[in-house]
């Protein structure tokens, strides 16, 4: 952070100068000028918000992809297909059981034991060459989305949000101040909050496993170093299934996250594909950080666009993208 | 070896029963919107032309029908290669597509490229197919968007008193066309549109679109379907969204009423209007809703057949009856076949339709209110019911064109 600083004393500044203003967005009292200008605060706060719990959900697909792109090397574009898998096992828990919470544990194991077949069955006999690992996945998430498709129907599924999370809360952000001089408090989904709150825990769990554990020494030194690590006498595979596993369940955690505060249907595969892959890129290729950083600025930039211009909004996204790529090619956060 | 002589025994009886129906086919190419969003509409619309050939059956005198299914997601690129590759590749002589509005213009400009084939329309809605330069051969027997409208606004102002509303809906024409319909009428009685919403397509996330809806309006109005429909109703209810609600016809509709989990509650005792309504108790309807539910098993269709296997029945229907009168004679660039589809009138389960000069549906609208029939299902009441509505909306032609095609600001809210 520091190093930063000293490097890009400008840039610092610019980002220093970019959160201040937006603290004080949120936390101030808009003048009258300023909701005339850009409209009521209300909106403005429940877009950022919205932005911020949608990047939760993306952290918690991309992170997946990421992990296993930066160990192994293997761009998985089946990946949106463990998405929907996880969802719909999610669904199936929550309706015959009731429990939401049971959903998600069970989404995970399953979506987890699909990833350790593909790595077994798939990636291990193709390991190394880029392009048939794509085609093969490209192939793979086709003839799932079909095999979904055929069991579950065209329907439209939600996972059923548990009562004790139906409805808002009210937050202690004043989003206007009535006539009679009485504080208007910002009111906003519980269920979103949760989900959030969820992803910070496993984003900051993942950082502290990969920084401070054996396993995540094991996991970083293989991500710089593949064949040393190999060479000190790991065993390489093991490690290699156990992070695909962990990411396939992470993104089927993610399809019942997914299923909850919005809905699966076929399709849902390729649009949470290209977003991982576009946060993956926006934040840099295998760091978790990055892809941390990435589903931020995506969650947001989709919310914010939006609400103030809402013609464009699809097209943020992508521009975001191109100016990254652009400047920084290897993604924001990315060491190499 | 042996795998080789089966694989070549299964090879040879193909082609002997190839020569075995040697009796003459009128090859139909068939396209909905299969993936995407909107794929639960179009299975639905599958479905309806599936139950259509169950009543009717694939004869017409001597020959068969054959008809080849492509699938589309609602855009019109993916539209436009669909009827194309029917066209080049499976060498279709009639195609009966598409589903969605901005395909439908597509289809439409199409058409015109192939002025010797037959264009019949499968369920799109949008105003400006029929209206706007419209192709000799393309022929729609569904109302637009608009006249799928009509009796909304005035039901609205004068029964349920709502003085000001807010609109959202998907950026694209069908929605166009569809709030077209509604703001002319409703701020022709007097009412005061006061915010349109656009989101695209698509849209998944719609919390930022809920909180920027207006609080100082009666009710909101709901033109979204497939998926986004469904996201906006359970993003409404975890924000605890209260205000009336007033829904396009393919938001209130078995697709999304029908959807699993409990956020479609939100839509009991909402009104709209739309070219059907589940509870019609005219014999007609009935008789078709028993002839969709005996086609299929209880979990492999909705309760009652949604607007868009109404309309597929409807087109098949069309094209079925109009190829019969002309005993499948497709000669001289299918002239009588054509001249047969311009003037025919059906007898459909929505209500009789016929075409106007531009090969566009004049048929029965219907105003409906959202009920709850006591199991859990929900279902759209009659309300109302307006026969012979035309696509000029009961306006003169003159002043209907001075007031613009639909679009996101078209119409102005005042009296035209």
């Amino acid at each position: 952070m520091s190093r930063f600083v000293e490097r890009h004393p400008a840039w610092a500044l610019i980002v220093i100068i970019a959160v201040a203003i937006l603290l004080w967005l949120i936390f101030a009292v808009w003048p009258p000028g300023l909701e005339e200008a850009v409209g009521r605060k209300r909106v403005f706060l429940n877009a950022v918000f919205n932005g911020i719990t949608l990047g939760g959900l993306y952290f918690l697909v991309a992170s997946g992809f990421t992990l296993i792109f930066g160990l192994m090397r293997n761009v998985n574009l089946a990946h949106g297909s463990l998405y929907l898998f996880g969802g719909y096992v999610g669904y199936a828990i929550s309706t015959a059981t009731g429990s939401w919470v049971l959903s998600f544990i069970v989404a995970f194991i399953l979506t987890a034991l699909v990833g350790v077949l593909l790595q077994l069955i798939v990636f291990r006999r193709m390991e190394g060459q880029d392009l048939r690992q794509t085609m093969v996945t490209i192939g793979l998430s086709i003839v799932f989305a079909d095999l979904m498709l055929w069991a579950c129907g065209g329907d439209f599924y939600q996972v059923q949000t548990p009562n004790w999370l139906i409805g808002p809360v009210e937050l202690p952000l004043i989003t206007a101040i009535k006539s009679s001089g009485e504080p208007v408090y910002l009111r906003y989904p519980m269920v979103r909050l949760v989900i959030f709150a969820a992803s910070v825990i496993i984003g900051v769990a993942m950082w502290l496993a990969l920084n401070r554990t054996r396993i995540g020494m094991i996991i970083r030194a293989g991500v710089d170093d593949r064949d040393i690590l190999a060479a000190t006498g790991v065993r390489i595979q093991l490690v290699f299934v156990l992070v695909f596993a962990f990411g396939a369940g992470l993104a089927g955690m993610a399809g019942v996250v997914g299923g909850t505060f919005q809905s699966l249907s076929p399709g849902e595969d390729i649009r949470f594909l290209l977003a991982s892959l576009v946060v993956v890129i926006v934040g840099g290729m295998g760091s978790i950080p990055g892809a941390a950083l990435g589903a931020l600025i995506i969650g947001l930039a989709e919310q914010l666009g939006s609400v103030y211009i809402p013609t464009y909004a699809i097209v943020v996204t992508f521009l975001i993208m191109v100016l990254v790529l652009a400047i920084r090619p290897q993604g924001l956060l990315a060491r190499r | 070896m042996s795998k080789c002589s089966v694989g070549l025994l299964a090879l040879s009886s193909l082609f002997l029963s190839g020569a075995a129906i040697a009796q003459e086919k009128i090859k139909v190419g068939v396209t909905a919107t299969l993936e995407g969003t909107y794929t639960v509409l179009g299975e639905d619309g599958m479905r309806g032309h599936q139950t259509a050939l169950n009543v009717l059956g694939k004869k017409i005198g001597d020959k068969e029908l054959e008809f080849i299914v492509a699938s589309t997601d609602a855009t019109p690129d993916s539209a436009v290669r669909a009827v194309r590759k029917l066209i080049e590749q499976d060498k279709v002589q009639i195609l009966l597509s598409p589903l969605s509005g901005d395909e439908g213009i597509a289809v439409k400009n199409f058409a015109k490229t192939h002025p010797e084939l037959t264009f019949i329309n499968a369920a799109s809605g949008a105003q400006e197919t029929t209206y706007v330069d419209p192709a000799p051969n393309f022929f729609r027997y569904n109302m637009d968007g608009a006249q799928w409208q009509v009796g909304l606004g005035k039901y609205a102002y004068d029964e349920k008193k709502y003085r000001k509303i807010a609109t959202v809906g998907e950026d694209y024409s069908f929605i166009y066309t569809q709030v077209f319909g509604l703001v002319l009428e409703f701020c022709g009685a007097g009412g005061q549109v006061t915010n349109r919403q656009w989101v695209p397509l698509g849209t998944k996330d719609f919390a930022s679109v809920i909180a920027a809806l207006p609080d100082d309006v009666d009710a909101i109005y709901l033109g979204l379907g497939g998926a986004d429909a469904v996201n906006f109703l359970n993003q409404y209810q975890q924000a605890g969204g209260k205000a009336h609600l007033m829904g396009g016809s393919i938001m209130i509709d078995q697709t999304i009423l029908s959807s699993k989990g409990n956020a479609k509650n939100a839509l009991v005792g909402t009104i709209a209007a739309s070219g059907q309504a589940d509870t019609w108790e005219d014999p007609g309807w009935q008789k078709f809703v028993k002839a969709y539910q005996d086609a299929f098993p209880p979990n492999k269709r909705f309760p009652s057949p949604s607007l868009l296997a109404t309309n597929y029945y409807d087109s098949t229907m069309a094209l079925i009856l109009a190829l019969r009168e002309v005993n499948g004679d497709l000669s001289d660039n299918q002239s009588k076949f054509k001249a047969a589809l311009a003037k025919i009138e059906i007898d459909a389960p929505n209500g009789k339709i016929k075409l106007d000069a531009n090969r566009q549906a004049i048929g029965t609208n219907f105003v409906t209110e959202v009920v709850d029939d006591g199991k859990g299902a929900l279902f759209s009441k009659v309300v109302k019911v307006i026969p012979n509505v035309n696509q000029t909306l009961g306006y003169d032609p003159a002043v209907f064109s001075k007031i613009g095609l639909p679009s996101r600001t078209v119409p102005e809210c005042k009296k035209y």
